[in-house]
């Protein structure tokens, strides 16, 4: 685990090490007429900086404070739950599920577990870090689908991501072997039915829709019959956006629900919902037997603690996470991935995951071998790129790693920017000699380098630079020895 | 105004106790029927008699959901307060309830964590609720807990111009509106609703489906055109939305039309390729009318926690943001991170989106939403 976490460290590593993003000037729209109005007419402006801070920068920041100091007195602790409090509200965490969770954290880190102690900071973290676990631990998380058709139904508030994620999940069950059929049964929102049967065209998986007028529970009931005419063992119903207070659309899901009696009912819940989450999921819950949620949206910058407060409050388990736009962004949901992520102690697991199934072990095994001996080139680094991108969104990969999700941000940036193509172009324009010594690089070759590869000097120069330094600290890490220069790589630990 | 929220402030049978206030939340139903009869003699009466109907069916009859029930010239009608007081009915419930609640049981001195509580809550957001709470505590007249507040809150919020009116490039040209939003927040639906005031005024609009991502998005804008009797410029699914824009600026100058509103796709704010994008239709703009200066709106969810600030933050930094929509008014949510952008961001809330019919699109008073909260 140790080697394998070690390489997928150092593939992230090397990109956003070497920060090669673009100069901030070039990020900003130059031609933008209208100047960024700056925050004239609030007291203290720049306490709204901290809005962008993650919750997981925040606790990382807080705790590290009171990691470095050695013994802790009580206002320390009052010091550092102050910090956390803020943090999850900032996250939208509902603020009644904060004052619990602040009561019990106090609870314990002042009742004798840390006080005094030498390693408080670690204690902290561990304390916080499982009360998260315990919070999203909430309910049964098995996805179990039974029946003939199983019926799978979607439910949430307009705009919360029910279509989409009913295809991605439609997409995923199709890996584990089942034959879904996705029935549009949203006859609201003009064009809904065309959205599924496109998403459903896209995956090759049929759509059953009904003309206009049909009952939903009508169009539901015509679904499982259309599953059956085609032999289809699953069922997903993609139902309209409604708000929780409708009281005449939510006695209609609760007859689809009487009628259909979906094995999984699932509550779509979008990641940047505020403090009203809890209200809407507990309306929805007590309509219809809502058995998990889908937490949609979660790869923008949004923490997320409404699912947190939801599973506190209704003991709902987040079943899957919505991570992206195209259809097969959806992920199992791990509290303790979650949690961790929150606190900045990385994902691993999720990232050997990953990095098991794209990683040639016979090509990685040598590849280890060079970084110990320091003999890693850029052609190495190319093979390397080349590899983490079969594994996902770099952003998502570096918020996995402990340490480096602040970097997650900045590495997404880069590589939407298309910066990875570019060091690919760089790289596919040298000789194999210059790939393997960049120290004969002379000017003549660089901008020849440049031309070839539809890039500038100063983008050449800077990769030279910056893999030039990569070589020197992974020199130092040879030194080091192997398992020390991992620790190193991988974080402050 | 008055007698608009004369019914708020009728003695509260049941005061909630706030830390318990959670069955509050959901009973603002129970406050129709005191409303209802007040539509008539509110300012807005002198409306179209089809306004005061428009309002009704959507809280009284599920079919109202129906795509069709809403006529056009329903969006004539100036519902202006009456329907925001309509709209704003559930929000306010919970909110309003606990907030009274709270004013209410303490005549000498008000508990200030609970107020704070009670604007955290309302997604107003931590830092900016303890500084609402201080400066309104540090303020002379302490008795007054309730105004104080209520001021502070007032204080928050961007200055604004109207009516609103996108100004036009030029003489024969016509004024651009380019609507931007993360996804699922309602962008079409405004777009829609927008189109179809617009067109009541007896301006002609052509609408740019830009949105070249989401699976069906130009079949949604078409059936919003065709209610609000526009013309929409389209290109194949996954065309660069800049070259829809262009082609639906050389379109609008050629036939004449007053107003071109843009759909785009939604696109998270942390995307900086999408962004990217954004800019370039923003400039593509700037290229095709020299001088014109867009309405761009951003769109948001009123159900979004703090992330709506870093969202808006980022849209304006992109495309230079012009005014908000706050949809989806109609939940139980209230929007209240609409006072951290103003006051950071200065960018005014215009519109507000109240339901999904064609005429649940009312103009933003600030007073009124403040007074709505506190009445």
């Amino acid at each position: 685990m140790a080697g394998r976490a070690w390489r997928a460290g150092l593939g992230a590593m090397g990109y956003t090490a070497m920060g090669y993003t673009l100069p901030a000037s070039v990020r900003q729209n130059p031609r933008t007429n209208r100047e960024p109005v700056r925050p004239p007419c609030h007291p203290n402006g720049d306490q709204y900086l901290t809005v962008f801070e993650t919750l997981s920068d925040r606790l990382r920041r807080t705790l590290d404070g009171l990691t470095g100091r050695g013994r802790v007195s009580e206002a320390d602790v009052e010091a550092a739950l102050r910090e956390i409090r803020l943090s999850l509200l900032e996250a939208d965490v509902n603020f009644r599920v904060v004052k619990d969770f602040i009561g019990r954290i106090r609870e314990r880190a002042i009742g004798a577990e840390i006080l005094g102690s030498l390693t408080a900071g670690q204690q902290v973290v561990k304390i916080v870090h499982e009360e998260l676990i315990a919070l999203l631990s909430a309910g049964d998380r098995a996805f179990r689908l039974h029946g003939n058709p199983a019926v799978i139904a979607m439910v949430g508030l307009q705009g919360s991501g029910k279509t989409t994620s009913a295809a991605k999940l439609a997409r995923l069950i199709v890996r584990q072997g089942r034959r879904p059929l996705l029935v549009a049964a949203d006859p609201y929102r003009p064009a809904a039915a065309d959205q599924l049967e496109t998403l459903g065209r896209g995956l090759d998986i049929p759509v059953h829709r009904a003309p206009a007028g049909t009952s939903v529970v009508d169009i539901a009931r015509g679904g499982i019959d259309a599953a059956r005419r085609l032999t289809r063992d699953t069922v997903i119903i993609d139902t309209a956006g409604r708000l929780s207070v409708d009281e005449g659309l939510m006695a209609e899901i609760a007859a689809l629900n009487a009628a259909v009696a979906p094995v999984e009912t699932l509550l779509v819940v979008d990641a940047m919902a505020g403090q009203e989450a809890v209200g809407v999921a507990e309306a929805f819950a007590a309509a219809v037997p809502v058995t998990g949620l889908v937490l949609t949206k979660i790869d923008g910058d949004a923490r997320g603690g409404a699912a947190l407060s939801i599973s506190a409050v209704t003991g709902l388990p987040v079943k899957f996470l919505g991570t992206g736009e195209k259809t097969d962004a959806l992920e199992a949901f791990h509290p303790d991935r979650l949690a961790g992520r929150i606190l900045g102690m990385g994902d691993i697991l999720t990232l050997v995951e990953r990095a098991q199934e794209v990683v040639d072990t016979t090509q990685a095994a040598k590849l280890e071998e060079k970084l110990r001996k320091a003999q890693f080139t850029l052609e190495d680094f190319l093979e390397q790129l080349q590899q983490v991108q079969k594994m996902g969104p770099l952003g998502q990969l570096m918020g996995m790693i402990p340490g480096m999700g602040g970097m997650a941000r900045e590495a997404e940036a880069a590589v939407d920017r298309g910066d990875l193509r570019r060091i690919e172009a760089i790289i596919r324009s040298m000789t194999t000699r210059e790939r393997r010594d960049p120290t004969i690089l002379t000017a003549a070759r660089r901008r020849r380098i440049a031309t070839g590869s539809g890039t500038t000097l100063p983008d050449v120069n800077r990769l030279v630079k910056q893999f030039s330094e990569m070589q020197k600290v992974m020199k130092q890490f040879a030194g080091a020895g192997r398992h020390g220069g991992a620790a190193a790589m991988l974080g402050r630990r | 105004m008055a007698p608009l929220f004369d019914w708020l402030r009728r003695p509260e049978s049941t005061l909630v106790d706030p830390a318990g206030g959670d069955a509050s939340l959901h009973e603002p139903g129970d406050e129709l029927p005191a409303q209802d009869g007040h539509p008539a003699d509110s300012p807005a009466s002198d409306a179209e008699p089809g306004a005061a109907d428009e309002a009704e069916p959507e809280a009284a009859e599920p079919e109202a959901a129906e795509p069709d029930a809403a006529e056009p010239e329903a969006v004539v009608s100036e519902a202006g307060s009456a329907g925001l007081d309509a709209g704003l009915q559930r929000t306010r419930g919970g909110f309003m309830t606990r907030l009274r609640g709270l004013f209410a049981a303490a005549d000498d001195v008000p508990d200030w964590d609970d107020i704070e509580d009670t604007l955290i809550a309302g997604d107003i957001g931590a830092v900016l609720a303890s500084d609402v709470v201080r400066r309104a505590r540090a303020r002379r007249d302490p008795g007054d807990a309730e105004g104080a507040v209520r001021a502070e809150l007032a204080a928050l919020l961007a200055p604004r111009a109207h009516p609103w009116a996108p100004r036009r490039a030029g003489a024969g040209l016509p004024a651009v509106v380019l609507v931007v939003g993360v996804n699922g927040t309602g962008k079409t639906t405004t777009i829609g609703k927008l189109a179809a005031r617009a067109a009541a005024d007896g301006q002609v609009v052509l609408l740019a489906a830009a949105d070249t991502f989401r699976a069906a998005a130009v079949d949604q804008l078409r059936i919003w055109a065709e209610r609000a009797s526009a013309d929409v410029v389209a290109h194949a699914p996954g065309a660069d939305p800049g070259a829809v824009v262009y082609d639906a600026l050389d379109a609008a100058v050629a036939r004449g039309v007053d107003l071109v509103i843009a759909d785009t796709a939604g696109r998270l704010h942390t995307k900086a390729n999408l962004m990217d994008e954004l800019g370039k239709i923003r400039r593509i703009i700037d290229k095709r009318l020299p001088g014109t200066e867009p309405e761009t709106l951003f769109v948001l969810d009123a159900t979004t926690g703090q992330n709506g600030l870093a969202q808006a933050k980022a849209f304006h930094d992109a495309v230079g943001l012009t005014g908000i929509v706050l949809t989806k008014l109609d939940s139980t949510a209230k929007g209240g991170i609409v006072f951290a952008i103003e006051a950071s961001l200065g960018i005014p809330v215009q519109f507000v989106g109240v339901g999904e019919q064609v005429g649940d699109l009312l103009p933003f008073d600030p007073d009124a939403f403040v007074e709505a909260l506190f009445a």
